[in-house]
């Protein structure tokens, strides 16, 4: 159908070129950080990340050996050596004053004033030669270098993050996090949906609206009762206020309305008379549900999994609040955040570190988007 | 780091565990409780199976209605009842809160703010989804091209600063510009600028971050729709002679105009609790402050203040409270047709 449009509407080369310009656009940002997570610390802020392929060039200053290490050599003088380049590169040019860093092409030699030639090889070895003796209190040269380096990449700056930031640790609570997190809300909004969809008691119409209701109460309502109840039973019972339970309990709370709307709206289309005539032959409401509902609904199940993982995984607010923001707990967003208050400017581990947060969502991404996109259909276009 | 990871597992399986065992037990109990045969009492085993048909819904229903009632219906009669009070929410202090807040440039700023991200970013999502799902449905390698802008739903909001940050990132005198909008625009001869520091116009390079993360959203909902149109009623149009730009306008987007709304509304619903993206960013200063950040930041602020950042809260609940409805009638009007 809509590949008839093509022949009709504009010229086709246009839409390929926009959906070409478009697909740049929203992949370069992203690009942008992991191949600066790649390179090296000094050149990241030396260039910008879209000339990492192409090696860059800097400049530096040095300086030669003094008068002192004059030799003789026939009727001139000479000092030579090398010059070692920090961070490693090819000397491509130097020159003797800062204005003009890259006067001399390396290699050739350079004629200066009172009869001297200085010499400077791509590699750093030099060869000062002047035809009289150097003046004996005169300071050692400094000369400006152009520096050319290849392209480089690293994988230091991951592993400075994984270790000394904290960043290893916090992918692990992010885990711990997120995995219980996912599971818990299936397995409850699945039973409740089994319930709302299949069994018979009253207030049942009261409660899907209810449901249906809740899915858009916005989150900061809770806060601030949540957070009080949480402070008043921990000291009852005289155990921290921020806990693994607890922030497993608040999104599992809120995640279900759409779990159970979801899959509620699956469950119910299930065929009526599978399930009727398992009740025929005694079959109790739990054994329907754990041997023909589960089975059956692992496609709605598996959509919203993806969906709770992703939005657990990415949650900063809920961490914040209900988990805090001591090292122990630190999840991987809260860790990210805090690198953004106190690294702002270190992109090197901005960069890793950002892409530590964003590999497992990426992976669980394309690895089922299929089930994703279904989940998203099933949830929003249905009563569209 | 070994005994981390054992710790966290063990307390996942646990977490787990307790939570199938609850349904498991449960279920058995009742069970228990009311069985099938009761010697050969006929009658009492009817009115087991009669007690066990009552009684089992609510053990499905139950973690679920505990989990609903205390993070959610109760939390919102509370902080209702606590923007009455003071801000350790012990002394009652009348509408003094609501009076704070109609005064408050900084509430202002951020109510005129949220009023801009809501004009802007659902508006642009839908639309920008829209037009790359037309597109994208005509070209071969169209889902590859979906798949990369789908692709920023993944990335956390945390995730998608680090990104931006990057992109707007600014560097004074003459050091080279390694973000990538200074650069482009050092290119054409322009001046770089920090750009997140401009007053008003920041608020636009915040929105672009979430219309970058949810346009995928909107594309391939939009995209689903847009396949179910009739492929009858644009036949009809070619013959007619309509042009591309006409069938768009006045065949496709009038038959997914359910769906459009469908999106919108659920991202006019993720922009009033957008969060992460204003703290990481500017945490509201230069005048980029929103309702959701302002909130947080008067819940902990010096001690925090749970009378304002109710109030606040509330402002929230009563802009989503029409959208509710709107579900609420939706939802009931589809049960009914079922």
């Amino acid at each position: 159908m809509i590949g008839n449009l093509g022949r009709i509407g504009p010229a086709r080369i246009f839409v390929h070129a926009a959906v070409l310009l478009i697909v740049l656009l929203w992949l370069l940002p992203t690009l942008g950080i992991f191949v600066t997570a790649l390179r090296d610390r000094d050149q990241i802020v030396a260039s910008g990340w879209w000339t990492a392929f192409a090696g860059s060039s800097r400049t530096t200053a040095a300086r030669l050996d003094g008068p002192d290490k004059a030799k003789p050599d026939g009727a001139n003088f000479v000092i030579s050596g090398a010059l070692t380049v920090e961070g490693g590169g090819k000397i491509q040019s130097f020159g003797l004053r800062v204005q003009e860093p890259a006067a001399y092409k390396a290699g050739s030699p350079a004629q200066l004033e009172n009869g001297e030639t200085l010499t400077i090889n791509a590699d750093g070895s030099y060869r000062y030669q002047k035809s009289g003796a150097f003046e004996a209190d005169a300071r050692a040269k400094r000369v400006y270098l152009t520096v050319a380096t290849p392209p480089q990449f690293t994988l230091d700056n991951y592993r400075g993050v994984l270790g000394g930031e904290g960043i290893g640790q916090s992918f692990i609570n992010s885990l711990t996090v997120t995995i219980p997190a996912t599971v818990i809300p299936i397995l409850i909004a699945a039973f409740a949906a089994y319930a709302l969809a299949w069994m018979e008691f009253p207030g049942r119409a009261i409660l899907i609206a209810l449901v249906v209701g809740l899915i858009v109460v916005p989150l900061q309502m809770s806060l601030i009762p949540l957070l009080r109840i949480y402070n008043e039973i921990g000291q009852i019972f005289g155990v921290p206020s921020k806990t693994y339970p607890g922030i497993w309990m608040a999104h599992t709370a809120f995640g279900l309305p759409l779990a159970i709307y979801l899959l509620r709206n699956y469950i119910s289309g299930l065929p009526k008379e599978i399930i009727e005539s398992a009740r025929v032959d005694g079959a109790s409401d739990f054994d329907i549900f754990v041997k023909i509902i589960l089975p059956l609904s692992f496609p709605a199940l598996a959509s919203f999994a993806i969906f709770q993982f992703l939005w657990v995984w990415n949650d900063l607010l809920i961490a914040m609040v209900f988990l805090g923001t001591d090292k122990d707990h630190l999840v991987l967003t809260a860790a990210l955040n805090a690198l953004l208050g106190s690294r702002g400017g270190n992109w090197e581990i901005l960069t890793a570190s950002a892409f530590v947060t964003i590999i497992i969502p990426l992976l669980v991404f394309f690895g089922l988007q299929r089930y994703l996109v279904r989940g998203l259909l099933a949830g929003s276009v249905k009563g569209g | 780091m070994f005994s981390q990871i054992v710790s966290a597992i063990g307390a996942m399986i646990f977490g787990v565990a307790i939570c199938a065992a609850y349904f498991w037990f449960s279920n058995k109990l009742l069970d228990l409780i009311f069985p099938a045969r009761e010697g050969d009492d006929v009658h009492r085993a009817a009115v087991n199976l009669r007690r066990r048909g009552l009684i089992r819904p609510w053990l499905f229903l139950g973690p679920a209605l505990f989990l609903l009632v205390v993070y959610l219906v109760y939390p919102v009669v509370a902080t209702f009842i606590l923007s009455f009070y003071g801000p350790d929410g012990s002394k009652f202090v009348g509408g003094a809160n609501y009076l704070w807040a109609l005064n408050d440039t900084e509430f202002r700023q951020s109510i005129f703010n949220n009023i801009l991200w809501l004009a802007v970013v659902p508006a642009a999502c839908t639309f920008f989804g829209l037009v790359i799902a037309v597109m994208t449905d005509r070209i071969w390698w169209g889902n590859i091209a979906k798949a990369v802008i789908f692709m920023p739903m993944a990335i956390s909001f945390v995730g998608a600063s680090v990104i931006w940050k990057f992109i707007y990132e600014y560097r004074g005198g003459t050091d080279t510009q390694i973000g990538l909008l200074n650069a482009i625009v050092k290119l054409f001869g322009g001046t770089p600028e920090v750009w997140i520091t401009i007053p008003f116009w920041n608020n636009f390079f915040l929105m672009v971050m979430l219309i970058w993360i949810q346009t995928g959203f909107a594309m391939v909902i939009l995209s689903a729709a847009l396949r179910g149109i009739p492929e009858e009623t644009i036949e009809a149009a070619v013959i007619d002679g309509a042009n591309g730009w006409q069938i768009f306008w006045k065949i496709m987007v009038p038959q997914v105009w359910g769906t459009i709304a469908t999106v919108w509304t659920t991202i006019t619903i993720l922009v009033l609790k957008v969060f992460d993206i204003v703290l990481t960013m500017t945490n509201g200063q230069w005048n980029t402050m929103v309702l959701a950040n302002l909130m947080f930041n008067w819940l902990f602020r010096g001690g925090g203040d749970s009378g304002r950042s109710a109030v606040i809260a509330l402002v929230i609940m009563v802009a989503v409270t029409p959208i509710m409805i709107w579900n609420i009638r939706r939802a009931n009007a589809e049960t009914k047709g079922r």
